[in-house]
This record gives structure tokens, C-alpha cells and sequence, in this order.
């Protein structure tokens, strides 16, 4: 892929004049053949599943370790009743967060952004705040190719999954993506968009990979609040016109080498963290889930 | 048993495109352990070229240790019966599978130097082939094929891929690219692998077009050509 790094694309949007999100699709366009048509009916196919996943929540449902379920429901009562210290977009966010992380973990149809495990932030956003804001599908679409770019990014120079990283790379790179789109939703510059990005993914920096019993439900539908709400904040601080002193590239390469220098105890083996505290392993070894 | 000859190989991990960040759209809770072991499944059907009647299922590392939370034999069995990562009945596939008239049964073991999550399918369809395929999630729902009926392959099944099982015997390798090439098919990947020498050799071949079906059965008309699979990840 061509772009090796955020101030590429951010270089690539003022040499040619296009929008980062226009940026993204013009070169994953010439790299895979794909034409036009086809690429912006593919995000309209994304775009649809992930509005379509959280219509469908169901908090009757629980998943099949019988860890979760229900909490989004919760959470959005408790929105609905006007009391949210958040506020109401926000508190809509947290429970959109949460009952994507509840659908994951019930095997319900979701997507994968940039993981399945990470799957609730940019959905919980987008479809959030292209509501509140009114958003036509072009700007939706345009900013969801934004969250695409910086995540290839991520994934060029660093990784994007807990297993190699940990939870950094995986909530971390979302909610950078999410961070992104969100500026790009709101018509930011190329340059803010990165700022939000890098604010976002520095935030999260070091975040362990520590399920309970190897799944992806706790922390993993929590985190993906923390990762929707970082993403809310940064791309607010950049659209404010707040810049981040550390270069937004240098940000993902940080990244990088605090997952290379993480113990593997904290990489979704289950050995450290949450997982390995006396609660973690009690409810572990509640759980029969081995293959004998 | 290793790769005795490599022809011509790009193994390098490509860069991922905008729809390998975004998407794939699945069934959750994990695109490794749910996503790619349906495609595991998926790709053991379209390898055996039969409905699948009967399967030995063998989980391997974490497959075995967290599947069960992960809903990964429910993907598998529903990869075998022909759903996709985003069919919302992979949940139910057991019942499908009985009423679709597949007996399976599922175990933990264990494979010498295999990847943390690994599958191994011993199948046979209706129409009486059998096959063993030992496959690996590598993440982000993509799959490698590491080995079949024994001999290591190591294909993603991305492209569409043509499997022979032949002799280890001269004029195999240029009788099959032969007829590739006056079909105009161009070859983006091969690899040749054998157990010993003069014994059972595997060439794995991954092409830009998809083949003529004409070229499978002119290939196993060949003398000493055992086995030939071919999959068009387009038909699965």
C-alpha cells in the first residue's frame, strides 16, 4: 500500500485537493483494481451492517459463557431517563459502545473495525453522531474511509491486534480510527484529523490484552467505551484547533515499541492482568469451555 | 517433511486494503477463532468438492482451550455445511448439521510444531472422497491451509488454487503448467513439496484467473497423477 504514514495522506489531500477519506479511497482504488462504484457499495454494505447490528441488540441475549449480556440495555435505560452525567449524545455513545461488544460476545453479525474484539468503537461513533449531526451518506462514507486509512497505518507500522500488541493496538488503533472519522465527519482538516488520531491512540497507550478465560468479553466490551469516549474527546480537542506536540506517525511507532517491549503476560494469554487476578481465574475456572 | 523446492514464492504479508481494516462483516465474538474457522470449514467443503457427510474435527492450542467460548466448532461445522462467516445461523449449526444429515464429532488434540490455532478435518462427502485437511486461523478471519491428506501446502486459498497429488516422478510439474499455459492462465504462486524422494509430491499452484474445469480432469487423466483439488475462493 502506498501510504506509509498519516502525514502522507495528510501531504497527498494538499497536493491534490482532495479530502482525507477521498485520499484513502483513490489509492486502496488503485491498488486492488476495484472501481468506484464497487468500493463505495462495498462501505455502503459496512456502513449498513454496522447500523443494522445495533438496531438489532437484543438485551434478553447472553453470550455462551453467560458473561454477558444486558448492559446495554441497562445503559441505555438509564440515558433514556435523562439522568446521564455524560449527557445525552454521549451517554448514547457508551451504550451503543456496549451493546456492540454485548452482540460480538453473542455471536450476532458485526463488523470488524479493525477487529472483531475492537468491533463496538467506530460503529458506536459514527452512527452516534451521524445521527445527532444529521450527516449525508457522503460525509459518512468519506469519513469511514478516513477511519480505513489511519488504520492501515497502524497496521503497516505497527499491528492491530491484542495478541501481538496488546489491547493499545486493538482499542487503541479503533479508537484512533474513530477519533479520525469523527474530525473528518465534522469537516476538520486533514491535519486535524491526524492530531485527533494520534490524541486518541496516545491516550491509550500501554493498554494490556488481559481477557478473563481467553474471551472477548471482559474487560473487552468496557474498553470499547473507553474507546468510543477517547475518540469523542480527541477529535474535540482537535477540532478546537489543540495541536499534539508528538508527531501523529511517531505516536503508532511509540506504539510499536511499547507492544515489542510488553511482557506476553499481557497479550491475550490470559497470565497476567485482569485475567490472572484471584477473581479472573475463579470465574475462569467456572467456565467450562476446554475441548477435552 | 519441508518445502524440497521452491519455484517461485511471495510469502511477504501484503499490505491490508481498506476492507481488510474495515469488515470483514461476521458473526462474532472473534474474527481468528470464529470468522477463520468458519473459513476453515468452508475451505475443507470446497477442497473435498462433495457435501460433506461425515467429519473428524481435531482443535488444536487455543483452539481447543477457549473454542468452546469462541463459538469456534459452531463456525467450523457451519463452514462445512456452506455458510459464510456472516451467516447469522452459524449459532445454530449443529441443528442444521443433523438435519442436513452430518455426523461430526469435535476433540482436542495436539500437532507437532502447528500454529497456536489450528484445525485438522478428516472429512468425506456423499459421494464417497475423503480428505484431511490441517488448517490454520492467522487472523482477521484468513486462513492457511498447511497441510492435506499429510503433505504440507501452506496456501491461503485467496486465489484461485489448483492442489495436485502426484508421484514424485520427472514431467509432472511441466505436464501441469503445460496446460496452463495454452489455457493462458498465469501462475501467481507455486510450490512444490514431497515426503521423500520418488514418493508422494504435492504441487500447490495459485493463478490471476480462475480455471477451466476442462483442465482438472485433463490433469487427473494424466499416469501417476493421484489426486487433483481445485478451489475458486469466487465459488465459496
Amino acid at each position: 500500500m502506498a501510504f506509509k504514514s498519516l502525514y502522507d495522506i495528510e501531504k497527498y489531500c494538499d497536493e491534490k485537493g482532495v479530502s482525507y477519506g477521498r485520499a484513502v479511497m483513490l489509492e486502496d482504488m488503485r491498488e486492488s483494481g476495484r472501481g468506484e462504484d464497487e468500493t463505495l457499495s462495498q462501505m455502503k454494505k459496512l456502513w449498513e451492517a454496522m447500523k443494522s447490528a445495533l438496531v438489532e441488540y437484543d438485551g434478553r441475549r447472553r453470550s455462551q459463557s453467560g458473561l454477558s449480556g444486558g448492559d446495554g440495555e441497562k445503559m441505555q435505560d438509564y440515558v433514556n431517563s435523562g439522568g446521564c452525567l455524560s449527557g445525552e449524545l454521549m451517554g448514547n455513545i457508551i451504550a451503543a459502545a456496549i451493546k456492540m461488544g454485548e452482540s460480538n460476545a453473542c455471536m450476532r453479525r458485526i463488523v470488524a473495525a479493525p477487529t472483531a474484539g475492537a468491533s463496538g468503537v467506530l460503529p458506536a461513533v459514527m452512527v452516534c453522531c451521524a445521527e445527532a449531526l444529521g450527516s449525508d451518506q457522503e460525509a459518512v462514507y468519506d469519513a469511514l474511509f478516513t477511519a480505513a486509512g489511519i488504520g492501515q497505518v497502524i497496521a503497516e507500522r505497527a499491528y492491530i491486534s491484542g495478541a501481538v500488541g496488546g489491547c493499545q493496538a486493538e482499542v487503541g488503533a479503533a479508537s484512533a480510527m474513530a477519533a479520525g472519522a469523527l474530525v473528518a465527519l465534522r469537516g476538520g482538516t486533514p491535519q486535524m484529523i491526524n492530531f485527533a488520531s494520534a490524541m486518541s491512540l496516545q491516550n491509550l497507550l500501554g493498554l494490556v490484552c488481559d481477557p478473563v478465560g481467553g474471551l472477548v468479553e471482559i474487560p473487552c466490551i468496557k474498553r470499547n467505551v473507553i474507546g468510543a469516549i477517547s475518540a469523542m474527546s480527541a477529535a474535540d480537542m482537535a477540532l478546537a484547533g489543540i495541536a499534539n506536540k508528538i508527531n501523529p506517525d511517531d505516536v503508532i511507532d511509540a506504539m510499536r515499541e511499547v507492544g515489542d517491549r510488553m511482557d506476553p503476560a499481557f497479550k491475550e494469554t490470559g497470565e497476567g492482568g485482569l485475567a490472572a487476578t484471584v477473581s479472573g481465574r475463579r470465574i475462569a475456572e467456572r467456565l467450562d469451555l476446554e475441548f477435552k | 517433511m519441508g518445502i524440497t523446492n521452491v519455484i517461485q514464492t511471495s510469502w511477504g504479508i501484503c499490505g491490508m486494503d481498506v476492507f481488510d481494516i474495515l469488515g470483514p462483516v461476521m458473526v462474532g465474538p472473534s474474527s481468528s477463532h470464529t470468522a477463520g474457522a468458519v473459513r476453515i470449514g468452508l475451505v475443507t467443503r470446497a477442497l473435498l468438492g462433495q457435501r460433506p457427510k461425515k467429519a473428524d474435527i481435531t482443535l488444536v492450542g487455543s483452539f481447543a482451550k477457549t473454542g468452546r467460548g469462541h463459538g469456534t466448532d459452531k463456525g467450523i461445522v457451519a463452514g462445512l455445511l456452506g455458510m459464510q462467516p456472516e451467516d447469522m445461523e452459524i449459532p445454530d449449526s449443529f441443528e442444521r448439521a443433523e438435519e442436513e444429515g452430518l455426523k461430526f464429532n469435535i476433540k482436542a488434540g495436539s500437532g507437532k510444531n502447528a500454529h497456536p490455532n489450528t484445525a485438522v478435518i478428516d472429512v468425506e462427502g456423499e459421494g464417497g472422497r475423503r480428505l484431511s485437511v490441517q488448517a490454520s486461523s492467522t487472523g482477521g478471519g484468513r486462513i492457511m491451509v498447511n497441510m492435506i491428506d499429510g503433505i504440507e501446502v501452506n496456501c491461503t486459498c485467496e486465489m484461485p488454487t489448483l492442489i495436485v497429488h502426484n508421484l514424485d516422478l520427472p514431467g509432472h510439474v511441466s505436464h501441469v503448467t503445460g496446460l496452463l499455459t495454452r489455457c493462458g492462465i498465469n501462475i501467481a504462486n507455486m510450490s512444490l513439496y514431497r515426503d521423500r524422494r520418488g514418493g508422494s509430491a504435492v504441487m500447490a499452484i495459485e493463478t490471476d484467473e480462475p480455471l477451466p474445469r476442462e483442465i482438472v480432469s485433463e490433469i487427473e487423466k494424466e499416469e501417476g497423477i493421484i489426486k487433483v483439488t481445485y478451489i475458486n475462493p469466487e465459488d465459496m
